[in-house]
């Protein structure tokens, strides 16, 4: 059943920088070259001031939980033997907002605000999943 | 300046509703556009609009090919799922107003048996290319995974329950099981809601809407026209789509419970003139429990928040203040793509209810719901 592999991201030319950061563990989003604006996801143009000039920057990796789902059903075969798993929605200290597998956590400690820390798992394509962890 | 009272809904048609159909997605859609042109009391060669629904929709050639339609003067596709519908409607009623079209056939139809399910289907999808490149590989795979966080937060930040939840299920179920065309027909308890298996927390199976074989389709024409046709007149007097804050990623949303309905329906109601205390029966697109509750919210039937508790005693149900979805909806009667939302209130508005008929319906509602949070609102009277 499970001979099905994992989607794989299909990284652009814009996203390519975040790809080759998650890579080597580190969580980076778009920084506007020209007001300073930070976004995630990756995108052509800075929604504040219209520059299209743009660098990548090195998250804090400060970070807390937002909202989340714990999937019991694998809508993906590829994902059944980790039932269950929480999908967190994660506010970075940033500002954007990420989404990321959360380990090392109880259902019932899961709370609106609990602080988080994030490493790179890779997955058995090879894909660097952003996962959080409770940070104390 | 509004399309309020321009235009009427004239003709309304479905095919059985079915799991497990062997008929292609195109001849579903044929047959539930014949029966609305009919339902019309008009030939298929009077249509000179059409606007299919949704990714499985056929294109308009071929209408044109099947129904011998001479002069087509329009067509085009709104791409915002199952926010599509009403979103058509308001474009048809755009074209009959500015006197391009007479009347405007919006069909959809599809078949989930022999065609893909929602989860694979989203992510070929361009409106979802954030959601594919950047969720589905940690395993947010379907609709429910990606919606089910909006929920979440509402129940973490209103003290919303999973009970509630339940209240909106069962009121859809009891009017499924009196509905003549309805997938679901087992009654169900709250209990058995609550018994159901857990899905993607936290939504159980029963929060979950169907995957449906079918068609459904409507005939758009002007209010004027409307008056000598053969059904009784059901004009839309409100009528606009709205697009939530970052429309292709609920993760990035500033406020994950609110709605591109939020912005849609202050609109519709003042086009209308009226409020939600003065509707009498609403088709609210639930393609989960959750979304049903917050489009409440988001329409101003209560404050952000309250909306469980709103739904509780019964509200909902037939006989309640506000009789919802008295086809069954998405969750009981069938998956099609909201389109049977507004094929139940023009029914409705028309006296044509039959057993979930809700006594002296004059004015109502259907909204739409689409990919990551798209909304529509169409407000209807009997005039
Ligand atoms: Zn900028």
């Amino acid at each position: 059943m499970t001979a099905e592999k994992k989607p794989v991201p299909h990284e652009t030319e814009l996203s390519k920088p975040y790809w080759d950061a998650a890579r080597q563990g580190v969580l980076k989003i778009q920084k506007c070259s020209n007001c300073g604006t930070v976004r995630h996801y990756p995108q052509l143009v800075c929604v504040e001031c219209y520059s299209r000039e743009y660098g990548w920057t090195e998250t804090s990796g400060k970070s807390t939980l937002h909202s989340w789902t714990i999937a019991h059903h694998a809508f993906h075969a590829a994902f059944r033997d980790e039932l269950p798993y929480i999908l967190a929605t994660v506010d970075l200290e940033e500002g954007p907002r990420a989404l990321g597998r959360l380990v090392g956590i109880e259902a019932q400690d899961l709370k609106i605000g609990l602080p988080l820390r994030y490493s790179f798992v890779s997955d058995e394509n090879g894909t660097p999943i952003l996962t959080f962890h409770p940070a104390g | 300046m509004s399309l309020s009272g321009k235009g009427a809904i004239t003709g309304i048609g479905e095919t059985v509703y079915a799991r497990g159909s062997t008929r292609p997605a195109l001849d579903l859609q044929i047959e539930a556009s014949l029966k609305a042109i009919e339902d019309a009391g008009l030939s298929p060669r009077d249509i000179d609009g059409v606007i299919p629904i949704g990714i499985t929709g056929a294109p308009a050639e071929e209408f044109i090919h099947n129904f011998g339609i001479e002069d087509l003067k329009f067509s085009a596709v709104n791409p915002i799922g199952g926010a599509s519908g009403i979103a058509s409607v308001q474009t048809a009623l755009s074209l009959i107003d500015s006197g391009v079209c007479n009347h405007v056939l919006i069909p959809a139809g599809r078949n989930t048996s022999i065609g893909a399910k929602a989860g694979a289907r989203i992510h070929t999808m361009p409106q979802f290319h954030y959601v594919t490149e950047f969720e589905l590989p940690l395993g947010a795979v379907s609709p429910a995974q990606l919606y089910a966080p909006m929920a979440r937060r509402h129940m973490e930040l209103f003290g919303t329950t999973s009970l509630q939840f339940a209240q909106v299920a069962i009121a859809m179920r009891a009017h499924a099981v009196l509905h003549d065309n309805a997938v679901m027909k087992k009654p169900m308890t709250v209990e058995d809601h609550q018994n159901s298996r857990m899905i993607t927390d936290p939504y159980r199976l029963f929060d979950c809407s169907l995957e449906s074989d079918g068609g459904a389709a409507l005939v758009v024409s002007s209010a004027e026209r409307a008056r000598d046709m053969k059904q009784p007149r059901v004009q839309v007097i409100g009528i606009a789509e709205g697009h939530p804050d970052s429309p292709s990623s609920i993760t990035q949303r500033h406020d994950m419970t609110k709605l591109g309905l939020s912005k849609a329906a202050p609109r519709a109601f003042a086009q209308a003139g009226i409020k939600p205390d003065d509707i009498d029966v609403a088709e609210i697109y639930d393609c989960f429990t959750y979304q049903v509750i917050c489009q409440i919210e988001d329409m101003g039937f209560c404050k952000k928040g309250e909306g469980g508790p709103f739904v509780e005693n019964g509200r909902l149900q037939l006989g309640g203040a506000l009789p919802t979805n008295t086809h069954g909806g998405l969750l009981s009667q069938a998956h099609m793509l909201g389109m049977n939302h507004i094929v139940e209130l023009v029914r409705q508005l028309r006296g044509q209810g039959g057993r979930t008929q809700v006594a002296g319906a004059e004015v109502g509602l259907a909204t739409g719901y689409g990919d990551l949070g798209d909304g529509s609102i169409a407000i209807m009277a009997r005039a």
